[in-house]
């Protein structure tokens, strides 16, 4: 017998037992599904993380305080001075800018409305470092900083709690922490991160945030300083550089330094591995929904083969081997569990829309994408479950002894 | 003379358990091309395991068997399916047509194992429905059918392939008596068409009657062959 009749008998004995086969189908689509779903949530998840790190800035370094290393028992906070340091383009070539910022919480107050905001202290070459740009107004200048000025461009997230929009607000004055700031500018959304928003912001000149809203037990103190790398290929020999200015300054001994110098490409690879393992972990469990699917066919096909004795008993009398049998048992289990695995494609990736529609309602932007190689992995994953839970079943089929089925009653 | 079953000295062992059951004890019988031949004997006599193993669904525990010129007393399983395949023809008291199916595909079915293409297995199952005069019923499923239109689908199922002998278990046994003889004179008219030789198990005397020569079994043994 040829592929293509042993694949219409199949279909026609299958469909003789519509509830029965629909039913053992629905296993591997709910496991499909799953497996579907869970690895284009996986990879939304990845896409999303990373391009919000990507957001951040390019070739971008942070330097926080305290090291990795145990014996650094009370790390030197990071000051102005080592921010000036790292600037100096004799000492660090390979650094192109340098952004210190002072970071805290506080309360912004307008009318009668509040918010609850990040507010940073920076420097103007914060905005060229971080890839900020304002949507109206303008950015803090040097004049700001020397003058302490007071004033404050507002993130849109703020903006909206606080106004109700975040159009036509510069001019305003809002109070942050009790005192009066105007508003010089609004900020371009950044979107949702996986660190918090970067929205619910407000950005004040860093020696106003030091002498009146952010206090710190020493004077220069900085809480991040970050630094951006003049290329991609710099950015090794930036850390370099960066880590002898730092040990210089706080007398440090190579392997105790403390502070600890991040690339942007380190978030990178943490977060993808951290989603990888996510995504694998999702994705493991819903496999395990696919073979409880695959021991439903086995089970299935199991009864069908009792069922049907008589039949393969008259099939061998009327001259079918072995192999025929075999290949009708093995067609119909890879039958199913190839339509329940097309089903359970569609299913999942209705499952990860409806999940990104619902992402996107709440307010974080994330797409899950059913990658080609998931679909791939799932339609031959589910084939080779139908497959290898078919083998036992078909193959006692195939074992009969003709007289014995004959006469089973 | 033209044999078309040759057995020598057919024993058959079955183990149930500790227990050895002598089925068959020692038979040996020749049947002629065309012949129609009856085997007759009480339950227990070893008829069912002779009919068994003359079909080729069973091998002898011990003896001699050749079916239309080829020895097949030790042939392997898919080896036996070929054989039963080609060259034997089979009819069961319960008919076993399979139910989901037509007529029509009932009847195909031996071809299909036998690697016919499409075109000429339709062709071929039409003529055998045809010459068991159901050509306006091809398409009926069994259960549209009486259990004598059922039983002429198997007939026609069992000699659509040209085989060399018809086996034929209890033909009318589920089948009122003037149904039962229209089979009857179906397969006898049959065998004289065609010349297929025609073996019947039966208890009923009056089909015993009607064929030429009458096998009786009795403990594993032949006890009378006229």
């Amino acid at each position: 017998m040829n592929l293509l009749q042993s694949f219409l008998e199949a279909l026609e004995s299958l469909s003789a037992n519509k509830l029965r086969s629909g039913l053992t189908i629905l296993g591997i689509v709910i496991g499909v599904a799953a497996v579907i779903a869970m690895l284009a949530i996986g990879a939304g998840a990845q896409n999303t993380i990373t391009g919000s790190i990507s957001g951040i800035g390019t070739n971008l370094l942070f330097v926080f305080r305290g090291g990795t290393s145990d014996t650094v028992r009370n790390p030197r906070p990071l000051t102005l001075g080592d921010a000036q340091a790292i600037a100096d383009p004799f000492a660090a070539p390979d650094v192109e800018a340098v952004a210190p910022i002072l970071q805290g919480n506080g309360e912004l107050v307008f009318g009668g409305q509040k918010d609850t905001a990040t507010i940073n202290g920076v420097t103007p070459a914060y905005f060229s470092v971080r890839n900020y740009k304002v949507t109206e107004g303008e950015v803090i200048t040097e004049e700001h900083i020397l003058g302490r000025a007071s004033v404050a461009l507002i993130g849109p997230e703020a903006a909206d709690n606080l106004f109700g929009r975040h159009e036509g607000i510069v001019g305003e004055t809002i109070r942050i922490e009790g005192q009066p700031f105007r508003i010089i500018g609004v900020l371009e959304s950044k979107g949702g991160g996986s660190f918090g928003s970067q929205d619910n912001v407000v950005l004040v000149p860093f020696t106003t945030a030091q002498a009146r809203l952010i206090r710190r037990s020493t004077a220069d103190r900085v809480d991040v300083i970050f630094a951006q790398a003049a290329s991609s290929d710099s950015v090794p020999r930036a850390i370099d550089e960066i880590s002898g200015i730092l040990r210089t300054r706080h007398r440090t001994p190579i392997g105790e330094d403390d502070f600890t110098v991040f690339s942007q490409e380190d978030f990178l690879q943490t977060a993808q591995t951290i989603t990888g393992v996510l995504t694998i972990f999702l994705g493991g469990i819903a496999a395990i929904s696919l073979l409880v699917g695959g021991i439903g066919i086995m089970n299935i096909m199991l009864v069908s083969v009792t069922e049907r004795t008589r039949e393969i008993g008259l099939r061998k009398a009327l001259g079918a081997r072995k192999r025929d049998i075999l290949t009708q048992f093995l067609t119909e289990s890879s039958l199913l569990s190839l339509f329940g695995g097309l089903v359970g494609i569609a299913l999942g990736w209705l499952i990860a829309f409806i999940v990104g529609r619902v992402a996107v309602a709440s307010g974080t932007p994330f797409t899950p994408s059913v990658g080609l190689n998931a679909i791939l992995l799932a339609t031959l994953f589910s084939a080779a479950v139908g497959l290898f839970f078919g083998i036992y079943p078909a193959n006692r089929a195939a074992n009969l002894e003709p007289v014995e089925a004959l006469r089973y009653e | 003379m033209d044999w078309v079953i040759t057995a020598k000295d057919l024993t058959k062992v079955y183990k149930m358990g500790e227990v050895e059951v002598h089925a068959l004890r020692g038979v040996s019988l020749k049947i002629k091309r065309g012949e129609v031949v009856t085997i007759m004997g009480p339950s227990g006599s070893g008829k069912s395991t002779l009919m068994n193993i003359l079909g080729c669904l069973d091998r002898p525990t011990a003896g001699e068997y050749t079916l239309d010129g080829e020895s097949v007393a030790t042939l392997g399983d898919d080896q036996l399916a070929d054989i039963r395949n080609r060259k034997v023809g089979f009819v069961f008291q319960s008919f076993n047509l399979l139910s989901r199916t037509s007529a029509l595909s009932n009847v195909e079915l031996p071809l299909r194992y036998a690697g016919i293409t499409n075109g000429g297995r339709i062709e071929r199952a039409r003529a055998a429905l045809e010459a068991v005069g159901l050509a306006d019923r091809m398409s009926h499923k069994p259960t549209e059918l009486s259990g004598g239109q059922q039983q002429r689908v198997a007939i026609a199922r069992s000699l659509v392939n040209d085989p060399a002998i018809i086996m034929a278990d209890e033909p009318t046994g589920n089948l009122d008596s003037k149904v039962g003889q229209e089979i009857m004179d179906l397969l006898l008219d049959l065998n004289r068409q065609k010349g297929t030789t025609l073996i019947i198990v039966t208890h009923d005397p009056t089909i015993a009657k009607q064929t030429q020569r009458v096998i009786r079994l009795r403990d594993g043994l032949v006890e009378k062959n006229k």
